[in-house]
């Protein structure tokens, strides 16, 4: 938990950058340049890979944390909506022809509105139910993925090869269009999460995040903004679901709908600090080379090496510093 | 037209009553005071009244508006605030912030909430403290801070659970002070849930007294006071001699 005095200007949406136009300008500047470079510095498409690694899982841990750290409804069945991303687009694009884009607007709806009929029952649910539920949910939408042969079920789906064009969402030659789009992707989420913090919404989400009745009793729908929170939430990820299948060009349930993938997204919130805006970008750029580099490293004899170590990382953030890394930063400076 | 009308609320838990049969109006402009002792049914009454609990005989309404079945933000949303009488700040939200989400309910805009929320802090004289996180506030700030936070709701009726329980006695008559000028300068309707009763006979207009979950007197303060029943299952027979002490006093 932060400090004894709070972010009273964060409650002035213009305040924090005209105040101190500074160093998070040149920072953001240079993060961006940083960014825009990358590709042509580091050549190797390990090094391109790796980076997309870390954009596409940012924005999941981006798009977890705007229901389970701004909203505080822990889910642990996010894969849910990444299968149903990657699943959607491939099985229009393979069975009807599809642009890929337009399907990977159509998993975005699709998600949309299985989060609904998820969260519509589940928000009864409070804290552990909760997220003892998207387990469960998790688990069963997987064993569907598993049995349902219109959807490839346990072989899975391998994506016809076309040639390289943005249209049809597919680059063989290099990584970097792959590396931009998912960099797009992932500076729109978090552009809707900073644009979130900023209004209503994001008050009403941190406000059911610490007192959901308290929040009833001051007007606030709690199941309502709990409904906008997820859909979201699906949205982006689903949309993460639509890149990974388009990036791998090969998708089974054990790769877009296993509980690792779901918990991984938790786990990169919660290290780079939940319920704000630069966390989960933090915890993905850290624990995702390390993952990386374990698996180089240790190759199939340590498979669990990256867990070990993860595992270790989160219970240190969890008894020294419950706020992730970006937490204690805030802390450190007062806020 | 009664600002508030309960009829016949009757709330069990289980085997036990905790409401039976409860019927009182509360007028516009009134401060109605809610007293009885402890497990009397009385925060259970408000817990009705806001739709936390849905009642399993009788009605409530608000003028014209049934609020039995509606949520807890479609009652306040008619024009019902609240205080709890276990205390619920937003706590890892700066004071500024808790007030700011209940005014969002009438300016969406994060600058002008802020204006109003900060004239509400003023009002409870909580401004300086607003950028400190609820969490590390004093049991009487937060009591003010609950405060301002249903005033921010823009309420017509404030329903308000033990403003002054575990408050130090220095700052009871600020509180006092606060709930006199609400009706004063806000013109709200006001119904108090107080256990110290030099407070709620000094501040109450009609007392509505609860024992084991029954109605048992409703008048003016110096007519229940006298009451038998009230004396007998409350205040004592200290209370009724002109230097009583009752509880809480």
């Amino acid at each position: 938990m932060a400090g004894t005095t709070g972010p009273v200007e964060r409650a002035d949406a213009e305040a924090p950058a005209s105040r101190r136009p500074g160093w998070g300008a040149v920072l953001l500047a240079a993060l961006l340049g940083a960014v825009l470079v990358f590709p042509w510095v580091f050549r190797l498409p390990y090094h391109r890979d790796v980076a997309i690694k870390i954009f596409l899982y940012a924005m999941l841990a981006q798009a977890w944390n705007i229901l389970a750290g701004y909203c505080g409804q822990i889910s642990l069945g996010h894969a849910v909506f990444f299968g149903t991303g990657a699943y959607t687009s491939t099985v229009l694009q393979m069975r009807w022809g599809w642009n890929p884009w337009l399907g990977l607007v159509a998993g975005i709806v699709v998600a949309v509105a299985l989060s609904q009929v998820i969260g519509y029952p589940c928000f009864r649910l409070r804290g552990h139910y909760f997220a003892i539920a998207t387990i469960a949910i998790g688990e069963i939408v997987q064993t569907v993925g598993i049995n349902w042969e219109f959807i490839g079920g346990a072989r899975g789906l391998t994506m016809p090869l076309r040639k390289d064009s943005l249209l049809a969402f597919q680059f063989h030659a290099s990584k970097y269009p792959y590396y931009y789009i998912m960099a797009g992707l992932l500076a729109l989420c978090m552009l809707v999460s900073w644009r979130i913090e900023r209004t209503r919404l994001g008050y009403y989400f941190r406000a059911i995040r610490e007192d959901p009745a308290a929040a009833q009793s001051v007007g606030i729908s709690i199941t309502k903004y709990k409904l906008i929170a997820i859909a979201i939430s699906a949205a982006f990820v689903a949309a993460g679901g639509t890149f990974y299948a388009q990036y791998v060009l090969y998708l089974d349930p054990d790769s877009v709908l296993p509980l690792s993938l779901s918990i991984l997204v938790c786990l990169l919130a919660v290290v780079g600090g939940t319920g704000t805006l630069w966390g989960p970008l933090v915890g993905a750029a850290l624990l995702i080379p390390l993952s990386e580099f374990t698996r180089i490293q240790f190759g199939g004899t340590g498979g669990a090496v990256d867990l070990l170590i993860y595992g270790a990382l989160l219970t240190s953030v969890a008894v020294f510093q419950p706020a992730g890394l970006v937490g204690m930063v805030q802390r450190w400076r007062g806020r | 037209m009664a600002l508030l009308a309960v009829e016949g609320i009757t709330k069990r838990f289980g085997g036990v009553v905790a409401n039976h049969n409860i019927s009182f109006a509360v007028q516009p402009g009134e401060i109605v005071g809610l007293i009885g002792p402890n497990g009397a049914g009385k925060s259970t009454l408000f817990e009705v009244i806001t739709g936390y609990y849905p009642p399993d005989e009788g009605d409530v309404w608000f003028e014209t508006q049934r609020l039995v079945g509606r949520r807890p933000d479609q009652v306040n949303r008619l024009g019902i605030g609240r205080t709890f009488q276990k205390l619920r700040p937003f706590r890892n939200m700066t004071v500024l912030e808790n007030v700011m989400v209940a005014a969002m309910q009438h300016r969406a805009d994060p600058a002008g909430a802020r204006q109003e929320a900060l004239r509400y802090l003023e009002f409870v004289e909580l401004a300086d403290k607003g950028d400190r996180y609820a969490g590390h506030l004093n049991t009487g700030e937060r009591k003010r801070l609950e405060l301002a936070r249903a005033m921010a709701t823009r309420p017509r009726l404030l329903l308000l659970d033990e403003v002054t329980g575990g408050v130090d006695q220095r700052t009871i008559p600020t509180l006092l002070q606060l709930i006199a000028r609400l009706r004063r300068d806000q013109g709200l309707t006001l119904v108090v849930i107080e256990h110290n009763m030099r407070v709620i006979m000094s501040i109450s207009d009609r007392i509505v007294a609860l024992h084991l979950g029954k109605v048992i007197a409703d008048g003016p303060p110096s007519a229940v006071g006298k009451d038998r029943r009230v004396i007998e299952a409350y205040l004592g027979e200290a209370f009724a001699t002109p230097a009583g002490a009752g509880p809480g006093a």
